[in-house]
């Protein structure tokens, strides 16, 4: 079953967060037939429950579907589903490679967020065609003509006809199909040519291990085929090709140059198969391997420690686990004072971060204790050797320390003027330096901005959105190292070091983030029976400190006869609640605690 | 014979205080009349358990018993009384609110064999009070305890409450000295809690100018000395009594010997079942049958838990004699660690064959108890 490739159209949504990526996804597979209604989940692209319920695409994925267009040829459409958030920017570069085209979602009440440029700027770069939809045009605050000319005038792409849609409501999809076929172009790949695929995405699967999602760009691939992955080097025999159904794998004879679909090839390891690699074949292999590809590289790293001790291999087989399916999860094996073995665990970012501890604790069934999220650091030694700092209890001496290195990324935030300087100021806050600032129309800036990622990681998203009312967006890709004066703050609490308390500030807030690590300490513990010192310290020296009272009285004054379960209940939960702390020294520590730090600019 | 003792909830009151979270409220006539004939069914029904024992005290507790007619009660008493066997010396209790009896009732009661009367007063103070949202004042109460003297009443107790909103030391020490100043023969002190699903908690303790810890605190202490001074023995968490006046229905409670109830919300626990009626009054009312809020029988871990974190409330404690002989084995081997831990931390004593709490421990004893649970 050959595909003529002129009747191939491999294409991807972008869109900005909440722009209605997913559900013009539904309703393009709605109308192509592949579903019917009775099958359609509310949003079949994003499957895992988790999705669902957060309602954001986390793993990208592919579906193929047949579309007979006004011209009465039938047209294969490989749609390729980006994930929308920054900590997955790698992958979503590397779907737009498998693409031609990209359909531009864009909310015609909001018009251009932050989102929306990065994967623009994104597309362009890898020579995707590009056409705006305006969305939701049923919305009362729509406004689709003042949309369009930001489109033009901003992004500078011809938006005037650009089909005016209600993904929700299902208006103006046909038009949106007819474009597709007629806007993107069909692949141009040579089919006699050596085999040349790129990996945008895998999963592991098991029984079938791993299975490559992947574009043809030249030749083509069959089972019994040998292939070679040119990045790890490995090489494996194909099983299974096949293209993507609705939610499942259907086999076919071959993928030809031009399609998008997957392989099998018994392959144990998700690590063997990187996203970005090139595959071709080993015994005739294609000169040189397509670019762009890089190792992802974890910018967040946190302990995760199971609040029961007893259950650390379980933890550790619910990491192994995930990891099938995520190589951008990296994990090591840690012990903490403080709550014991763990592992210190690398994210691409905080949503990359709450997403696997969301799912170990859901899906695993696991109550975790995370510490405070930290970037990498950069430990330049006075011998010359240079450390990838990623648990500050590891930080040598001060003695041993030449220089400190901080990762900086580069920032764009897209603002209304009326929230401009209060976005301003809370970047200066952040030690942001300001590269750039455009104005897009007369009500809203495009702010570019210089910033250490550990001023970002904690609770910028949520500063910036109630700063802004809500009128903020944000995007961010790593830049540099920068050197940088930092220091270790300790916590003692009750006179006891708490390692896994410890972050790494900038020098200057060491005092201000300090005390407020006190107080917020001193909210979270409970009174003991005894007076119990909080304290912060910064290379032994105590520069903040606040004390809980002890308990005075806790005691149920009336206990009759009626009283006796509720009272028993009482104390029944107070028992347990006692076990979910942790306990170092003599003090009870509840597992929030460990997070304090994330909290410090609460109100 | 064993002995078992007799509650009785009444759960009528004029208007229901903003900190109540007993089953009570302000019900019509025709309730309270249905409410009878139900109770006195349910006496009826559960004669056979009465009959096999002598029954030791009978307490009328609310809600405000003394809000209904005398007739009432009369009934009441006579259904418990009839057939079975009431103790020589039994004890006879009915709480009482001020503002709601009248020389009649008194002398009513006490020809029924009442012989205890327990005041609910809260404070002497007429903000406090206000504040509480009491129907009374204090000279309501004042009159009130005249007539129960005047009449003959030789066993009385006066509930005072600490934490009230507004609640300065000077003031609560001057609600306790004019109370010791009558002399009654008990007197309940109880810190205000903030209990769910009332009106005070729905409120929220930062709205309320509750006295703050420290000051909370001190007031306890200092009422804790005065009724020392005073002759008051405390011998209970919350309860205080001349010599030889402490109530014996309350200590069934403690040392864990049976009672059973009657009426809605009532709880009984007879040998290893405990069961509470159901909570609601009109579902009370309406059931031919009886309803349980709860009804369980508690294993030998559960009833061990309960003889502990009951009798330890008791300023004695509990006997390490009594425990091994109920339960076979010695408490060191089921709680030594807690035991040991607590005893470490002065929160505990152990003397002359008894565990008890320190006057510390008492004040945290929640956070001991746990250890029990």
């Amino acid at each position: 079953m050959n595909i003529p490739q002129n009747h191939i159209r491999n294409f991807c949504i972008i869109a900005h967060i909440d722009h209605g990526k997913s559900t013009l996804a539904d309703r393009i597979l709605e109308k192509t037939g592949l579903l019917t209604e009775r099958e359609m989940q509310d949003q079949v692209l994003d499957n895992m429950e988790l999705e669902r319920e957060r309602g954001i695409t986390i793993k990208s994925q592919a579906v193929r579907t047949v579309y007979r267009a006004k011209n009465g040829e039938e047209y294969i459409f490989n749609l390729i589903d980006t994930p929308g958030h920054v900590d997955f920017n790698y992958e979503v570069s590397r779907s737009l490679a498998a693409c031609d085209g990209a359909i531009l979602v864009v909310d015609s009440a909001q018009g251009i967020e932050a989102q929306t440029l990065a994967n623009v700027y994104l597309a362009l770069e890898h020579d995707l065609e590009i056409f705006p939809v305006l969305n939701k045009i049923d919305l009362p605050s729509a406004d689709p003509e003042r949309v369009a000319n930001e489109i033009e005038d901003v992004i500078g792409i011809e938006a005037m006809d650009a089909p005016r849609i209600s993904a929700k409501a299902g208006i103006g999809i046909d038009d949106v199909l007819e474009e597709i076929v007629n806007r993107f172009p069909a692949p141009k790949g040579m089919e006699t040519a050596p085999l040349k695929c790129l990996i945008f995405d895998s999963l592991y699967d098991p029984y079938k291990g791993v299975i490559v999602f992947l574009r043809v760009f030249d030749g083509s691939v069959k089972p019994g085929d040998r292939i070679h992955f040119m990045a790890t080097g490995k090489t494996e025999e194909v099983v299974e090709v096949g293209y993507f159904g609705a939610g499942r794998f259907i086999a076919c004879d071959e993928l030809s140059s031009g399609m998008v679909g997957y392989i099998t090839a018994s392959i144990k390891e998700l690590s063997q198969t990187r996203v970005g690699d090139t595959v071709t074949n080993a015994d005739n292999p294609c000169k040189e391997a397509l670019p762009g590809y890089k190792k992802v590289n974890p910018m967040v790293y946190c302990g995760v420690y199971p609040a029961d001790t007893k259950r650390y291999p379980d933890l550790r087989d619910a990491l192994e686990k995930l990891q099938l399916n995520d190589a951008s999860l990296s994990f090591e094996p840690e012990t903490s004072v403080a709550l014991g073995f763990g592992f210190r665990c690398g994210f691409l970012g905080l949503l990359h971060l709450d997403i696997i501890t969301e799912r170990l604790e859901r899906e695993y069934n696991l109550e975790l204790v995370t510490t405070a999220p930290g970037v990498v650091y950069r430990v330049h030694k006075t011998d010359g050797e240079v450390i990838e700092l990623t648990n500050p209890s590891n930080l040598p001496d001060s003695s041993e320390i030449d220089y400190m290195e901080e990762p900086v990324v580069s920032a764009q935030i897209m603002v209304s003027t009326e929230f401009l300087g209060s976005i301003i100021s809370l970047c200066q806050e952040r030690r942001g330096v300001q590269t750039g600032m455009e104005y897009m129309e007369e009500t809203r800036v495009l702010l570019k901005y210089d910033l250490p990622l550990n001023e970002i990681i904690y609770d910028f998203f949520d500063a910036l959105k109630s700063r802004s009312k809500g009128y903020a967006s944000f995007d961010y890709e790593m830049k540099e190292y920068v050197r940088s004066e930092l220091v270790k703050l300790d916590i003692l609490i009750n006179k006891e070091y708490v390692d896994a308390l410890s972050f790494i500030v900038f020098r200057d807030s060491a005092y201000e983030r300090g005390s407020k690590m006190c107080a917020k300490l001193k909210e979270e513990i409970p009174r003991h029976l005894f007076e119990i010192p909080i304290q912060t310290a910064v290379g032994g020296r105590i520069i903040a400190r606040e004390t809980v009272k002890a308990v005075r009285k806790d005691v149920l004054a009336k206990c009759y006869g009626g009283d006796v379960s509720r009272k028993k209940k009482l104390l029944e939960k107070q028992k347990e609640g006692k076990k979910k702390m942790r306990e170092i020294g003599n003090v009870q520590i509840p597992q929030k605690a460990f997070l304090s730090v994330l909290k410090l600019d609460d109100e | 014979m064993n002995e078992i003792s007799v509650y009785v909830h009444l759960p009528f009151c004029v208007k229901k205080c903003a900190y109540c979270d007993f089953l009570s409220g302000d019900y019509g006539d025709d309730v309270k009349r249905a409410y009878l004939d139900r109770i006195l069914r349910e006496i009826d029904h559960c004669s056979p358990v009465l009959s096999d024992r002598i029954i030791r005290s009978v307490y009328f507790g609310g809600g405000t018993p003394s809000l209904p007619d005398p007739s009432y009660i009369s009934s009441i008493i006579r259904a418990v009384m009839d057939g079975h066997i009431l103790k020589k010396d039994a004890e006879i209790t009915i709480e009482m609110n001020p503002g709601t009896t009248d020389e009649k009732k008194v002398r009513e009661y006490l020809k029924l064999g009442i012989n205890r009367f327990s005041i609910g007063l809260q404070s002497m103070d007429e903000n406090e009070l206000k504040a509480l949202g009491r129907i009374h004042d204090p000279d309501d109460f004042l009159y009130l305890y005249d007539l129960l003297r005047k009449n003959g009443a030789s066993n009385i107790n006066v509930d005072l409450m600490t934490g009230i909103p507004h609640q300065t030391p000077a003031c609560a020490q001057r609600s306790l000295e004019s109370v010791i100043a009558l002399a009654p023969e008990h007197i309940a002190v109880y810190s205000l809690i903030l209990e769910e699903g009332t009106p005070f908690y729905e409120k929220g303790a930062e709205n309320l100018d509750l006295p703050d810890e420290d000051t909370e605190e001190e007031i306890c202490e200092m009422t804790r000395l005065i009724l020392a001074e005073n002759g008051y023995g405390r011998y209970e968490i919350s309860n205080y009594a001349k010599k030889g006046y402490e109530c014996r229905h309350n200590l069934v409670y403690w040392d864990l010997l049976d009672y059973i109830g009657f009426g809605a919300s009532a709880a009984s626990r007879i040998g290893n079942r405990r069961y509470t009626n159901i909570r609601n009054v009109e579902a009370y009312t309406a059931s031919e049958v009886p309803l349980f809020e709860e009804d369980l029988l508690l294993d030998e871990s559960e009833w061990m838990s309960e003889f502990i974190i009951m009798g330890l409330r008791k300023t004695a404690g509990i006997s390490l004699l009594d425990f091994s002989s109920r339960f076979g084995k010695e408490l060191e081997e089921v709680y030594g660690d807690v035991i040991e831990r607590y005893e470490g931390e002065g929160l505990l004593k152990k003397q002359e064959g008894r565990l008890f709490f320190t006057e510390r421990g008492m004040d945290v004893s929640n956070i001991v108890l746990s250890g029990f649970v």
